[in-house]
């Protein structure tokens, strides 16, 4: 078996093995329903976890997501409400933005040299603090085109709806896997995970990757804003708080390696899906708190964890058995 | 061998690093068609020319032409599209991608802007089936064994190069069978007109795949031939022999002390390191170890010490047993350990002169017990004044001082500990001449007051000095043990150089 | 040279940014270092930065040490929230206050405990390992607290987070003692080197003879017991255990204490004083902020700033370049910060 399948495969059968568990509880949880559901609610976290995907896959790490997404929410609410831009071209400046912003941390990344996770966390309290000076209250988006949007849906069998949002996620996500196994740039960005300085040597273009890099996950984080405010009709800026520790989990979950290299974008849509699944069965349940879903979650963080440090263990250990032969001479 | 215009031809190459002189006007030539394997210890300037060569460092002075044009490559990058490939011993490929992304990154065929992994495959495959390698090319490197990554990577160079190939230490991690195999890649290779430079430390490889041989030593040349006119022995007297100028005994000490051994090793050894071997240890008795790099020799330092502990074997002190896992264990039992590589396993580069040379007397100590300051200043100026270490005061951090002080600092650390049995691998590498001479009259006065010592070098002349016995370590088995008069430089090449079926 | 000059020399540029800060304030609120007595208990704006920085103050005593050996403990914000849960539902229970502390700490030592074999164990890279830690905290939390605030009115308990003695806030004393507790055990033992040693270069210090993997597992479970006195304050303080916001991204306020204090994420060199200025400045700006009649929500974006600042001051390629201009001064510098015990 592939080493690097298998955290893939771990993922689909947690996935199955728990959706099979919640739907011998819970008949009803296998209906379009649920599944339309399961898409809407998570489709924000969904976006902004491709873009941490191709971070995690490049060995990075993005902390300001959470914060792009709440501040984008705040730029849309109060651009649509003090001007009488279309949402449309709001939504194209916007992403701009956040486009730059990502690109802007990534420079400073590569530049400086230092830690993604210091550099990305001054982005983190600069977007909280940029959507905060917009506006402290939540505005409530009213807008005819807004009404419209959330009024897309089509109905699956089973009366189910894949809103719009859903469905954006979605395409996301068939973008994300076709970017990341079918360009040269998701070639690169798993050369960077594999190692910075090998790939250099190969002749990765080091500089310009980690900026796209950076500058995609800003882009998502700003697309998953403007969802997050189809989703909830409105700007807040203290919302979304620790999302970016959501993304995070998500991808692990996933499948895919906490210190870059390996790892598939389809395995982060069932991380999604299983925290999403996770919360849904303690709706069902009624009896249950919120807390598990933060207890089961670091559990299997631990579990994927552990499960990816075995492998990486196996792999060298290997490597090492390889080598030990008799030194080779003849 | 053609004797037309060489296809890589370097004049008077020279380096110079802060406080050493890494390549002193070193002249290489390599033609097409020819395997050159490239000699020397480590520190004698082998990585440096290639470095050189590739352009992964700026030379300080003279000449590379290829093809006849000179040229000045900034990067490894534009030495490839020069025409000049490496491959490395650790192999320089990304082992999460697959073996096709591997051999076609940075110009994989595209459709529509989308990579067709289809038509990728199909040509890794056929690139790799000219080296005789049927393998399935979508799964990741790492699930292959360094013999196929190692060929691959060689797929990758001489297809983005295609005029020079380096091989830097492709063999080290493989088995017999796979050396064959990579042989037949490069004996192929050869056919087709590549230029290919060998850097092996198994001199049967080298007898065997080269058409010349360069030797480097102390990063001056000390000579090229044609394979035809050269034997093992002088081959090995050209890497370790001694340097004519410097005047030195001519067998090893005869005073050898008298009486039971202090530490005795039975049977110790570290399967895939180091084959089982016995050895006792005499207080006041200097045990040389010499064999060419790769041998076996710093295995067997670090075996001893603990840092890879024995998985055979015991060690006993004065007919006690002795726990040896881990360097903690040997560092109580009185064991002192100078690692070959002092940048990353010696010295703590941050910490000052000071810190460095109490910090394995506090370790044994414990956190509890510090050494007090007056006492830890008191030792270091003692110590920076009895080996002389040239530091502006006790305070300044080792990493700013030159190899050869922060050498004195790593022996100072073990001395304040006040060992019986001390270890060093490669004390006198890569340091100035004068403090080299200082740390070979430091070996024998320990040994004159009681110490014993173990000391690896590939200074063959050094050895004799300052050695009462010396193991020669071969192909990671102890073979030979020569004691007093026995210990020449002759005696040690030929024990170096003899074949391994002569020695058993 | 003095080892209380060489202090001076290293959290200089420390102490003038929080003289700067403070200047600042002054100047635009200007009854600023007044201070009055009240209930036997001293009040002022000054003290008041001390007060409310004790969290983020204690959390860093910790952090600097975890970042010396090179690592970084993302939990803390969580074992605050854990450790004032399990305060709050002890003291609730009756079994008294001495029996509670030992309880709420022993929690954090556990927490700690965890993330250090994870760490020192396992091998998994300190920012991940605690990650698991730092999400599945507070769920740990509300489960001790069943999702409610869990108040309690414990006179003892309540005395943590509101009383003084002598005059001095509580949390302010708290604080204090633990930093200068910490100080003398690192630096009067052997521990302060043997930490630095393990940071700068790990393989090194082993084949010294450290015992790494004992020390490190030390330093986390010394960061898990900093959170969990932060967590017992901070309950005190509000006289109830919140699990979902004690503490809540604290972790990070504590990071840019550090690195405000000069500590290398790198690891290495450290200096658990410089820390504690950085916490205060922090909160010096949190409150200058609130005096000075600035809205709140710049404090955020003044922290981007700071980030930045110190990026650039520690980036390696500025560092070098900075140094091919003024060597001499450099090696002055390295020197100075060598003595510092």
């Amino acid at each position: 078996m592939n080493a690097r399948t298998l955290p893939l495969l771990a993922t689909m059968v947690i996935f199955l093995a728990a959706y099979a568990v919640c739907y011998v509880q819970f008949p009803a949880m296998l209906s379009t329903r649920v599944i339309g559901n399961l898409l809407t609610d998570n489709a924000f976290l969904g976006i902004v976890a491709v873009g941490m995907t191709f971070v995690i896959l490049s060995g990075g790490i993005d902390l300001s997501v959470g914060s792009v997404i709440a501040f984008s929410g705040v730029f849309i609410a109060v651009l649509l409400r003090d001007t009488g831009l279309h949402p449309l071209v709001v939504f194209a400046m916007l992403l701009v933005l956040t486009t730059l912003f990502g690109a802007a941390m990534g420079a400073i990344i590569h530049h400086l040299e230092m830690p993604p996770f210091i550099v990305t966390l001054a982005g983190m309290f600069l977007a909280r603090g940029m959507a905060y000076v917009l506006s402290i209250d939540s505005v409530p988006i009213t807008h005819a085109f807004y009404d419209q949007l959330q009024g897309l849906y089509y109905v699956m069998p089973g009366k189910g709806r894949l809103t719009l949002i859903g469905a954006i996620m979605l395409a996301v996500f068939v973008a994300g896997m076709l970017v990341a196994h079918r360009t040269r740039f998701g070639t690169n960005v798993y050369a960077l995970g594999g190692g910075v300085q090998t790939a250099r040597l190969m002749g990765v273009p080091v500089q310009r990757t980690t900026i796209r890099i950076y500058a995609l996950s800003g882009f998502l984080a700003g697309l998953s804003g403007i969802v997050f405010s189809i989703y909830t009709s409105a700007g807040y800026s203290l919302a979304t708080v620790g999302v970016e520790l959501d993304a995070i989990a998500a991808v692990v979950i996933g499948g895919t390696l906490l210190t870059g290299g390996s790892g598939f974008v389809a395995g982060t849509l069932i991380g999604v899906l299983i925290m999403g699944l996770i919360q849904t069965y303690i709706i069902f349940d009624g009896t249950l708190s919120s807390w598990w879903t933060k207890i089961v979650i670091g559990i299997l963080l631990f579990a994927f964890i552990v499960l990816q440090k075995g492998l990486v263990w196996l792999t060298s250990q290997r490597g090492l058995a390889m080598r030990g032969g008799p030194g080779g001479t003849r | 061998m053609p004797e037309n215009r060489p296809l890589l031809h370097a004049t008077a190459v020279t380096k110079t690093f802060p406080g050493t002189v890494a390549l002193d006007g070193v002249d290489f030539t390599l033609h097409s068609g020819e395997v050159h394997a490239l000699l020397g210890e480590n520190g004698a300037g082998k990585s440096t020319l290639i470095k050189c060569l590739t352009g992964a460092y700026r030379r300080d002075g003279g000449e590379i032409l290829l093809d006849g044009r000179p040229i000045d490559p900034r990067d490894t990058l534009e030495a490839q599209t020069l025409g000049i490939g490496t491959v490395y011993q650790e192999v320089n490929l990304l082992p999460n991608l697959s073996v096709a992304e591997n051999l076609c990154l940075g110009h994989q065929p595209t459709r529509f802007g989308m990579i067709s992994s289809r038509a990728m495959s199909r040509s890794a495959r056929q690139t790799l089936a000219q080296y005789g390698l049927e393998i399935d090319v979508t799964r990741n490197l790492d699930t292959y064994s360094v013999a196929v990554q190692q060929v691959v990577a060689i797929a990758r160079a001489v297809s983005l190069s295609g005029k020079v190939l380096i091989l830097d230490e492709p063999t080290a991690s493989l088995d017999a069978l796979e050396v064959r195999m990579l042989f037949d890649v490069v004996r192929a290779l050869k056919e087709r007109g590549l230029g290919i430079v060998f850097i092996s430390h198994f001199l049967d490889q080298v007898f065997e795949i080269s058409d010349r041989i360069t030797v480097l030593r102390n990063g001056k040349l000390v000579g090229t031939q044609a394979i035809a006119e050269i034997d093992r022995t002088r081959l090995v007297n050209l890497m370790l022999g001694r340097e004519l100028e410097q005047e030195t005994r001519e067998s090893g000490r005869t005073d050898r002390p008298e009486g039971e051994a202090m530490i005795r090793f039975r049977d110790f050894g570290r399967g895939g390191r180091i084959a089982p071997f016995d050895l006792d240890i005499h207080a006041g008795e200097v045990v040389g170890v010499a064999g060419l790099l790769g041998s076996g020799r710093t295995e067997t330092a670090e075996t001893l010490f603990g840092v890879t502990p024995h998985d055979s074997g015991a060690a006993s002190d004065a007919g006690k047993p002795l726990h040896l896992g881990s360097p903690r264990d040997a560092i109580a039992g009185g064991f002192g350990f100078c690692p070959e590589d002092r940048k990353s396993d010696g010295i703590i580069g941050d910490l000052s002169v000071r810190e460095n040379i109490v910090l394995a007397l506090q370790a044994r100590r414990g956190w509890t017990k510090p050494v007090p300051a007056r006492e830890q200043a008191a030792m270091a100026d003692e110590f920076i004044r009895r080996l002389d270490i040239r530091t502006p005061d006790a305070e300044k951090p080792v990493g700013l001082l030159s190899g050869g002080n922060q050498q004195k600092v790593m022996l100072a650390r073990w001395l304040a500990t006040n060992p019986r049995f001390l270890i060093l691998d490669e004390p006198t590498r890569g340091i100035d001449v004068g403090a080299h001479a200082e740390i070979i009259r430091l070996i024998e006065e320990l040994c004159a007051r009681g110490m014993a010592l173990l000391v690896i070098s590939s200074e063959l002349d050094e050895l004799v000095a300052y050695s009462h016995r010396v193991i020669v370590v071969r192909d990671r088995h102890h073979v030979a043990e020569l004691v007093g008069a026995e210990i020449t430089t002759n005696n040690m090449v030929a024990a170096i150089a003899a074949d391994r079926e002569a020695a058993l | 040279m003095t080892a209380a000059k060489a202090i001076l020399r290293r959290v200089a540029p420390q102490l003038l940014t929080l003289a700067a800060v403070l200047g600042l304030i002054a100047l635009v609120h200007p009854g600023f270092f007044d201070v009055s007595i009240a209930n036997g208990r001293l009040y002022g704006s000054a003290i008041d930065i001390l007060n409310r920085g004790a969290p983020v103050a204690l959390l860093a005593i910790g952090m600097t040490l975890v970042i010396a050996t090179r690592g970084i403990d993302l939990s803390v914000g969580a074992v605050m929230a854990i450790s004032g849960a399990v305060a709050a539902a002890a003291i609730t229970s009756g079994i008294g206050l001495v029996p509670t502390l030992a309880l709420a700490l022993v929690t954090g030592i556990a927490c700690g405990l965890w993330n250090g074999l994870l760490v020192a164990v396992l091998g998994i890279q300190p920012i991940v390992a605690t990650l698991i830690l730092m999400v599945a905290g507070r769920g740990i939390a509300q489960l001790i607290t069943e999702g409610a605030i869990l108040t309690f009115n414990h006179k003892g308990l309540i005395f943590f987070g509101s009383g003084a003695f002598l005059g001095i806030p509580m949390p302010v004393l708290i604080w204090l003692a633990a930093g200068l507790l910490v100080t003398l055990v690192v630096r009067r033992s052997a521990l302060g080197m043997l930490i630095e040693a393990i940071g700068v270069n790990l393989r090194a210090s082993t084949l010294a003879g450290i015992n790494a993997r004992v020390l490190l597992i030390a330093v986390y479970m010394t960061s898990g017991l900093c959170a969990a006195l932060a967590g017992v304050i901070a309950a005190a303080d509000i006289k109830g255990a919140d699990a979902n916001n004690a503490g809540l991204w604290l972790e990070l306020d504590a990071i840019l204490a550090v690195v405000v204090g000069g500590t290398s994420l790198l690891g290495g060199r450290f200096s658990i004083i410089a820390s504690l200025i950085g916490a205060m400045i922090i909160q010096a700006v949190n409150t200058g902020i609130l005096l000075s009649g600035f809205p709140p929500e710049f404090n955020l974006i003044i922290k981007a700033a700071i980030i930045l600042v110190i990026l650039v001051l520690q980036s390696p390629t500025v560092r070098t370049t900075l140094a091919f201009f003024r060597r001499d001064k450099a090696s002055a510098e390295a020197k100075a910060e060598t003595v510092i015990q």
